[in-house]
């Protein structure tokens, strides 16, 4: 039963989480690592990380890979359908009124309510992030550089994962 | 037709590395300046109904355009598409994973890693903070959402809904003049 839990854990994640990629970290984090101690953080960064080096959107890539780690194949089936589901019916519900429903004054008030609080959720994902995996004066030095060079240069995340990765062979 | 629809999103989903946002531009030069699928305002309309539904934003926008050019059917197919090709890679890559960071030098390369996707959430706080057109007041929900996920360890969930509750309340007390921000 196993299977049936990970869609249910996932089409929980994909219900909530707006905004895609990150946005859906805080989620993952609450029901694979905190409450159900499917993983923990350490190796979800790596997930991510893979996640952010492979083709396609992160929170499919990183769904898929989740459920793969706790049951094989038939997980990464389950997982997959299950953060794909609730956004499929409810864009479908959408698309075949065609009402701007995004036009309506209560949906506008609901989202500027929403999207700062989402800034928060991500704000503590990366809050916990960092404190697990950043620990010595090599990680503080990758973490400064990483976001420096984020920041300054505007560089694609996939080219600061792979200096951070030859740093790593460098340093560790 | 659902052929075709496959077949875009599938290439779209296979050659876009990163996800989200940076799938957007190749959805709009394959779907609107290549096909001519959908126009460009629609393309607007699509995009902010993708964002502001949960999940991931390109999987909303396949779907989305698929029930546009052909129904239920088209939007199972593009959906489909789009999923199709970071599945099969992840699962070819996950199965070998396992083995592969048993080797000394990949472990040491996953160290390295690790701060670096610390940095990359940590920035991307920063760059939706900035792009986001977030007024000032509201800030006080993204503090109050921080210090209740990462201290208290409320769920998330929870914190969605109740800052949706408070945005209307918030509309209702001040009225209609702001409904528009």
């Amino acid at each position: 039963m196993l299977i049936i839990r990970l869609f249910l854990i996932f089409a929980k994640i994909g219900a909530f989480s707006i905004g895609g990629g990150y946005a859906m970290l805080p989620f993952i984090q609450r029901e694979i690592i905190d409450n159900n101690h499917y993983l923990n953080l350490k190796e979800f960064s790596d997930i991510l990380a893979i996640s952010q080096m492979t083709p396609g959107p992160i929170a499919i890539n990183s769904a898929t890979f989740v459920g793969y780690k706790i049951a094989g194949v038939l997980g990464s089936v389950a997982a997959t359908l299950g953060i794909v589901l609730p956004s499929f019916i409810m864009i479908i519900i959408i698309a075949s009124f065609f009402v701007k429903f995004y036009d309506k004054k209560e949906v506008k008030a609901a989202f500027s309510g929403i999207r700062p609080a989402v800034l928060g959720l991500l704000a503590a994902a990366a809050y916990s992030v960092t404190i697990t995996n950043v620990i010595d004066l090599k990680s503080i030095f990758i973490f400064i550089l990483s976001f420096g060079i984020l920041f300054i240069k505007k560089m694609d995340p996939i080219i600061v994962l792979i200096i951070s990765a030859v740093l790593g062979i460098i340093l560790y | 037709m659902l052929f075709n629809l496959f077949y875009v999103f599938a290439k779209i989903g296979a050659f876009t590395l990163g996800g989200g946002y940076a799938m957007v531009p190749l959805i709009q030069s394959e779907v609107v300046d290549k096909r001519k699928w959908i126009d460009k305002e629609e393309f607007v309309d699509i995009l902010a109904v993708a964002q502001s539904t949960p999940g991931a934003l390109a999987i909303n926008m396949a779907t989305f355009i698929g029930y546009r050019k052909k129904g239920i059917l088209g939007s199972i197919f593009a959906t489909l598409g789009c999923v199709c090709p970071s599945f099969f890679s992840i699962l070819i890559i996950a199965m070998f994973f396992t083995r592969f960071m048993n080797y000394k030098i990949v472990e040491r390369a996953f160290c390295g890693i690790r701060p670096a996707v610390a940095a990359l959430i940590a920035f991307s706080v920063f760059k939706i903070a900035k792009s986001s057109s977030i007024k000032s007041f509201y800030y006080i929900f993204t503090a109050a959402a921080f210090i209740l996920v990462a201290f208290v360890k409320l769920d998330p969930i929870l914190i969605i809904i109740i800052s949706a509750v408070l945005g209307i309340l918030i509309l209702k007390i001040r009225g209609e003049k702001d409904a528009d921000n």
